[in-house]
């Protein structure tokens, strides 16, 4: 009720404090993820693949904290060598569509006209398909795979970036400093790239950070319905398909690699709050 | 009346995008390496089939002719036979709405009555320990992969406490009810986290609303502001996020129908890719394109029925 009453100092540094505390929380969950990817071979305890049929589905205890699965591997092994595919598929399948969005974008919002038109008609296109079916159509057609995946959120997710740089674009390229860089005869590959990208991009930064919690859940998805990463290799959401059959006598096969999506998604989507907030205040 | 005029134009609008679908499915099908006719039909397919679907589709003919030929058939309401169920993909689909509908359209109501009182206690106690801990709630919930979630509400509430079916679907209309409520509660604690920080943020903006002054300075207890004046303005972004998260919402039915076993659109898509039943694939995907669009356009109705201030 004191919304409006609470006073404008104090409102200011908890915005402050709070800023830091969600940036640095963000900043050291990702980096517990990435020090755990590179050093899966010195901390994971146990080997993730070779079986052992003398201890299958023992629960959790201090010799397998998270517990071994039907085929005697244990979990935590399992769970910390899967950090490595988990990552990149944060990573890869964010970059791609980034990279295409953004310059299919900065060309789109740059020469506007039949360019812009064609390319805004093909995202209304893309977008009324739900994400995930047309991301599973192009999996159906290209085979079930890790590249498949790759290929078809490079195809589906690059809407999203090129229409932020577009909107960015139709406002910058009427700026004074776009007009002086037209009237120096600069190219207008140099004027789009090196002069109007830079002050384009903070938006699309700050949404990859909440769209790389979009596409590892979905990448972890597609690996549980069976389509993206193939066992016996180590990832979160097989690991979640492996345990499935089990929920009624062994709970932990399935519970702690869903609970290390949850933990980096939480990391990335403070880093991404952390960052917006930073750059929204500077500006 | 005239704020309404453009459901009148809205379709006309709506018609090069459903040629671009028409377009895309097409397109995705003709890419898959081999012959056609026999990618309709299935490994093990008759010579006498094969030469029927190559007349239909006419694919011995230029492409922008087979295209036209897949249109025809499409207006038709053609689709082709699924290779798995061999019956026509049209009537197949249709016995497999119902359920994806229920199951959204629950889903939808369970996530707005959690996230309403939540973003309301939230803006009213901006920055209080109430709103910090909503607000990581909001953060934690978009991160819950549906597919986990739901077997860990399954453990829960199905092995562990046994108060409900573990999967499938009920005949009975009540028993389809009781099968639901898990596969709903997944996707709206994700939809709800969602929501919840919209209808915060825009809770915020109408408390500080000119209006909302003007209301309290008239003697108006902050309950009766917040209620008549704050709440129905901030429901219009909120409509709307529900609309452009419908992609999302779908996504995510496709994964809970094959966690929980719903005999759905999303079930029906997913064995279709393991069987390579690409006629199957083409009519899941356009039918959920068509449905997007139909929920949007339903969106933008209701964002102008809440809004008087709202023109399209």
């Amino acid at each position: 009720m004191s919304t409006v009453h609470v006073s404008d100092w104090n409102l200011r540094w908890s915005r402050w404090l709070g800023q830091r505390v969600t940036l640095a929380a963000g900043v050291s969950i990702l980096a517990l993820f990435i020090f755990a990817a590179i050093a899966a071979p010195l901390i994971a305890p146990y080997d993730p693949i070779v079986h052992n049929s003398e201890l299958r589905l023992v629960p959790p205890s201090l010799f397998h904290p998270f517990g071994t699965d039907n085929f005697g591997r244990d979990i935590l092994s399992r769970v910390i060598w899967a950090t490595r595919i988990d990552l990149q598929i944060a990573f890869l399948g964010v970059i791609f569509p980034f990279l295409i969005g953004t310059i299919l974008g900065t060309i789109s919002g740059y020469f506007g006209g039949m360019v812009d038109i064609i390319f805004m008609r093909l995202i209304d296109v893309v977008l009324a398909f739900p994400f995930l079916v047309l991301m599973l159509s192009i999996i159906a057609i290209l085979g079930p795979g890790l590249s498949s995946f790759y290929i078809a959120m490079a195809l589906v997710g690059w809407v999203s970036y090129a229409r932020l740089i577009r909107t960015q674009m139709l406002v910058l390229k009427n700026s004074d400093y776009a007009v002086a860089a037209v009237s120096l005869g600069f190219s207008n590959s140099r004027i789009m790239f090196r002069h109007l990208l830079p002050n384009a991009i903070a938006g699309s930064i700050v949404f990859s950070m909440s769209d790389a919690v979009l596409v590892l859940l979905n990448g972890a998805a597609i690996s549980y319905l069976g389509l993206g990463v193939q066992p016996p290799l180590a990832e979160w959401g097989v690991m979640v398909a492996e345990g499935q059959s089990f929920i009624s006598t062994a709970w932990w096969i399935t519970f702690f690699p869903g609970l290390s999506i949850v933990v980096l998604a939480f990391g990335l989507s403070l880093l991404g709050d952390g960052l917006s907030e930073t750059l929204g205040a500077r500006q | 009346m005239h704020r309404y005029k453009f459901i009148l134009h809205r379709p006309v609008q709506f018609l090069p995008v459903i040629f671009g679908v028409s377009l895309i499915t097409f397109i995705l099908v003709r890419l898959i390496p081999g012959d056609p006719a026999r990618v309709l039909l299935g490994a093990r397919s008759t010579p006498a089939a094969l030469a029927n679907i190559r007349a239909q589709y006419g694919l011995d003919e230029p492409l922008w002719l087979q295209y036209f030929y897949f249109l025809k058939n499409l207006v038709n309401g053609e689709m082709g036979k699924s290779i798995l169920y061999k019956i026509d993909v049209l009537p197949l689909i249709a016995t497999r709405i119902e359920p994806t509908v229920t199951l959204i359209l629950c889903s939808v109501i369970l996530s707005i009555l959690i996230a309403l009182p939540l973003a309301a206690i939230a803006s009213r106690n901006q920055g209080s320990l109430p709103d910090h801990t909503v607000r990581i709630f909001s953060t934690l919930g978009i991160g819950f992969p549906p597919f986990w979630l739901g077997l860990m509400l399954m453990i829960l509430f199905s092995v562990k406490l046994g108060i409900l079916p573990v999967s499938g679907y009920g005949e009975t209309f009540g028993d389809k009810l009781a099968h639901l409520v898990l596969p709903c509660l997944t996707i709206a604690l994700s939809l709800s986290s969602v929501l919840t920080r919209s209808l915060r943020a825009s809770m915020i903006t109408e408390l500080q609303s000119d209006f909302a002054t003007a209301a309290r300075a008239r003697g108006m207890p902050e309950s009766i502001v917040f209620w008549r004046h704050v709440l129905p303005n901030s429901l219009a972004p909120a409509v709307n996020l529900l609309a452009v998260n419908i992609g999302w919402l779908i996504g995510g039915t496709v994964v809970v129908e094959s966690v929980f076993a719903i005999p759905g659109m999303g079930q029906l898509l997913v064995r279709a890719i393991f069987s390579r039943d690409y006629m199957v694939v083409q009519g899941v995907a356009m039918i959920f394109a068509c449905g997007t669009m139909l929920v949007n356009f339903i969106a933008d109705i209701l964002t102008v029925a809440i809004d008087p201030r709202v023109k399209l």
